[in-house]
């Protein structure tokens, strides 16, 4: 996630100083990715080194706003106009879970599945209520709650199409790891002896 | 209160070697104001479950109980009238009678069961308004109505009167994206006013929406969800 653009998004609202910043960004995403106050103020440190945003007078209470610059709006743009690339993505802890066990001996991979997507189905089902408790929650809110439920959907049917190929499939034992690969024949003979 | 129930349910087809079983050893219950989704790969029992819950098919051995009588105790006429007064049904391609109206279409069970038309279409009228429909759109046919409109319609029609338990399959199959969650919202909402719901579903999105989800593999229900409880805690997990 980048904390740098989400902050001059929000600034492209006008002028605004940490705190708010911070509630701006939470309430948008419905409190989905808390963010620590540290991190916006390094943020905003780093974005005024780079002349992206400029800070403005301290207020009464002593609060400093910033304001976009030229060149933020330009970087703003340059983040809209461009897709998020797939090694942006975490790494998928199930893919490789799932990977595993079908090449590691004595996983019941049916049943490895038949959990995963009991699980998914339940966060589903709570993003849905979620959803259904509101009606008339903010646009911004709704899109990050049905991101996730599309998320999750996709995850159920990939599940559900890793089954029916595994179900066809007669998955091969998989095959031990060569005894001396690269290693120097004298290492082996001074290990047998 | 329990609305249906499945005790021990099997059902086979065919006999000797060419037995097929369809629906092994299953228990399920439905009670008032619950949905519960059925998932589970083509030819897991899904349909056979669903036929079997409103009566069109009959368990090899074990019981079916809507609202408590034993489906199997009934002779034809009874179970007739039983599926036609406690039992509605939405099917993905809405099944609505292309001569009658919209309102017509959802008094009919009422008038099948001797109902005056006046007294029916008063009742249907109501039942239209409960999923949305208004008066003008009551007196459209079928062919003057959208798809997610139909199945409002189906969804009336299945409700009207007395009947509670409502059985649903893939009533959004033939629906886009957010006209078919539009329909899973009112089915959420009728169950939510006090019906039982019983929906055959291959979408995971929409068997979100159910309070349970149960999947059959080759027959057997071999797993079932209940929602976590503490919503809250739930998007931590989503950074």
């Amino acid at each position: 996630m980048s904390v740098k653009h989400s902050l001059l998004a929000l600034l492209e609202r006008g002028p605004a100083y940490g705190y708010q910043l911070r509630s701006a960004f939470e309430s948008a995403t419905g409190n989905t990715w808390p963010l620590n106050i540290g991190q916006v103020y390094t943020t905003l440190n780093r974005l005024e080194r780079d002349r992206m945003v400029e800070a403005l007078p301290e207020n009464e209470s002593g609060q400093r706003p910033y304001r976009i610059t030229d060149a933020g709006r330009r970087q703003l743009a340059g983040w809209f106009a461009s897709p998020v690339q797939a090694a942006d993505r975490p790494r998928d802890e199930l893919t490789i879970k799932l990977a595993l066990a079908v090449t590691t001996p004595g996983v019941d991979v049916a049943d490895v599945i038949q959990r995963q997507r009991t699980a998914t189905l339940r966060l589903l089902q709570e993003y849905t209520r979620l959803k259904a408790a509101e009606d008339h929650a903010e646009l911004a809110w709704l899109l990050v709650l049905e991101s996730m439920i599309f998320r999750a959907e996709a995850e159920v049917r990939w599940l559900d199409h890793t089954e029916a190929v595994v179900a066809r499939t007669d998955l091969p034992a998989p095959s031990p790891f060569a005894a001396h690969v690269d290693q120097p024949e004298t290492e082996i003979l001074r290990e047998n002896r | 209160m329990t609305v249906l129930q499945l005790r021990g349910v099997n059902r086979v087809h065919g006999a000797g070697d060419n037995a097929v079983n369809a629906l092994i050893d299953t228990d399920l219950q439905v009670a008032a104001g619950e949905l519960v989704a059925i998932m589970g790969p083509s030819g897991s029992g899904k349909s056979t479950l669903l036929n079997l819950a409103g009566g069109l098919d009959a368990p090899s051995s074990g019981e079916v109980l809507v609202e408590g009588t034993v489906l199997a105790s009934l002779n034809k006429k009874q179970l007739a009238r039983l599926r036609r007064r406690s039992v509605g049904y939405v099917f993905q391609d809405y099944n609505l009678v292309p001569s009658l109206t919209a309102a017509e279409n959802a008094a009919l069970p009422l008038e099948l069961d001797g109902i005056s038309a006046g007294k029916a279409r008063g009742q249907a009228l109501a039942a239209l308004e409960e999923v949305g429909l208004d008066a003008k759109q009551a007196d459209r046919f079928p062919d003057e109505l959208s798809g997610g409109q139909s199945q409002r319609v189906a969804i009336a029609r299945a409700l009207i009167g007395e009947r509670r338990l409502v059985l649903a399959d893939e009533p959004t199959g033939a629906l886009d994206s957010t006209t078919g969650e539009e329909v899973l919202k009112l089915l959420r909402r009728r169950c939510d006013a006090g019906a039982a719901g019983l929906l055959v579903t291959h979408d995971a999105r929409h068997a979100g929406w159910a309070d349970r989800v149960v999947f059959l593999r080759d027959g057997r229900v071999v797993d079932s969800s209940a929602p976590l409880p503490g919503a809250e805690t739930l998007l931590e997990g989503a950074q």
